[in-house]
């Protein structure tokens, strides 16, 4: 469970986001909708740890922890991005397997069999010694969402993953985190796509922007 | 022929002059240029400030002028340079101001996002540079770091001003003496094939980096 209390972000003088409150419990999904600008991104951003914040606390499982400085194994957040970042030099296994090895401390043969056995759940069979630049679109989210899966982690954030894709592949990303909650992983969204955004939320939480 | 037998070895001793400098100068300025132009991309203004001073100075003077202060200026202030000691420091001073500014456009070139996905996969400073950043940077740089090399051969013919015997100094010595154009001939060729055989290097290393885009 993931809670947010009080938090306030602001860039030089302007208030971004304004004691913002919010509890997700395990398994859930909240969405983050706004228009541009409103701060929905640097919300994500708070709590993946990619950003600090000004005012508030985080908790995790009723833990207070600074997600900028976390670096408990056992608390992972997950970032799936908006234009993906995978790793163009690694293929699409080395791009999974890079985290758990090297941070995680796995044998390459156990990080390679939970790889391949994600890749394949997430319909990747095939496409493990491709390289990004190999891939489709939607093919690189799954990749995406895999590697953030293979660190086990507490919670997936997913900044507009609808964006980059086409309509049907807008289902799919819908099916993914889904099934995804099916098996028990909570999740963040932010999207400005309210037609997706509702029908996979279980709580919505809507950000204006300051004036 | 006979006349070619006769002079080749005064331009082979030459050429290991000139190789000597080549190589000292790629293997030492090529890492202190991945350092120096890391100290360019961070946020230590005064570590910035140096290094661009520094860079300015080696990009803005003649690497010729800069030999000949390395070798006759830095004696007046008590730093004296054996001949081929002198031509290796300017040589390593220059090039690796050129270096530093070429990882510095390389480093920038990655995306914020390739640091942020590392960083939220928990990866170290370390791992990351090693595993995510050097790699993209090695290929962005190859092409112009190619230019480098193949100025440095031609370069290191400046170390005639202080006196060294390079290549180009022993065939200006063999058509001086025997009043021919021919010694000066070989040496074309002599540096046509070194830089050949750079060319050849790097496009094999720019094509061990074509697996990815």
């Amino acid at each position: 469970m993931l809670e947010l209390k009080g938090i306030t972000k602001k860039f030089g003088g302007k208030t971004i986001l304004d004691d913002v409150n919010l509890t997700v419990a395990d398994g859930q999904i909240l969405t983050i909708v706004g228009p541009s600008g409103a701060g929905k991104t640097t919300l994500l951003r708070c709590i993946s740890g990619l950003a600090t914040v000004d005012a508030g606390t985080f908790l995790l499982d009723g833990e207070a922890f600074d997600p900028a400085t976390n670096r408990n194994n056992d608390a992972v957040i997950g970032v799936v991005f908006q234009d993906f970042q995978l790793f163009p030099n690694l293929t699409v296994l080395q791009n999974v397997t890079l985290a758990p090895t090297m941070v995680l401390k796995k044998s390459a043969a156990e990080a390679e069999k939970e790889a391949r056995q994600l890749l394949k759940q997430l319909n990747l069979e095939g496409k493990a010694d491709l390289f990004p630049y190999e891939l489709s679109g939607g093919q690189k989210q799954r990749v995406a969402i895999v590697r953030a899966l293979a660190m086990h982690p507490k919670l997936l954030c997913y900044d507009e993953p609808t964006s980059a894709l086409d309509p049907d592949l807008r289902r799919e990303v819908e099916q993914i985190i889904l099934d995804l909650k099916q098996e028990g992983m909570t999740q963040i969204v932010v999207t400005h796509d309210m037609p997706f955004a509702e029908s996979i939320a279980d709580q919505m939480l809507r950000v204006e922007p300051k004036s | 022929m006979h006349y070619v037998e006769q002079i080749l070895p005064s331009l082979i001793s030459g050429t290991g002059m000139t190789l000597s400098i080549f190589f000292w100068t790629i293997i030492i300025s090529i890492p202190l240029g991945i350092l120096v132009g890391l100290g360019m991309t961070t946020n230590f203004k005064p570590l910035t400030w140096l290094i661009n001073v520094y860079v300015w100075l080696m990009r803005g003077t003649p690497l010729l002028l800069q030999l000949i202060f390395v070798f006759y200026g830095l004696p007046i202030v008590g730093i004296v340079f054996q001949r081929y000691d002198a031509a290796l420091f300017a040589f390593i001073l220059n090039y690796t101001a050129y270096f530093a500014e070429i990882f510095r456009g390389g480093l920038q070139a990655i995306p914020v996002g390739q640091y942020e996905s590392a960083r939220v996969l928990r990866l170290t400073n370390w791992q990351t540079l090693r595993r995510i950043v050097i790699p993209q940077v090695v290929k962005i740089v190859l092409p112009s770091i190619g230019n480098e090399v193949i100025n440095l051969v031609k370069d290191s013919s400046l170390v005639y001003v202080i006196g060294l015997g390079d290549l180009l100094r022993a065939g200006n010595v063999a058509m001086a003496r025997d009043v021919t154009l021919l010694p000066m001939l070989l040496v074309g060729v002599i540096y046509l094939l070194l830089t050949a055989v750079c060319t050849l290097v790097l496009k094999r290393l720019e094509k061990h980096y074509s697996y990815w885009r």
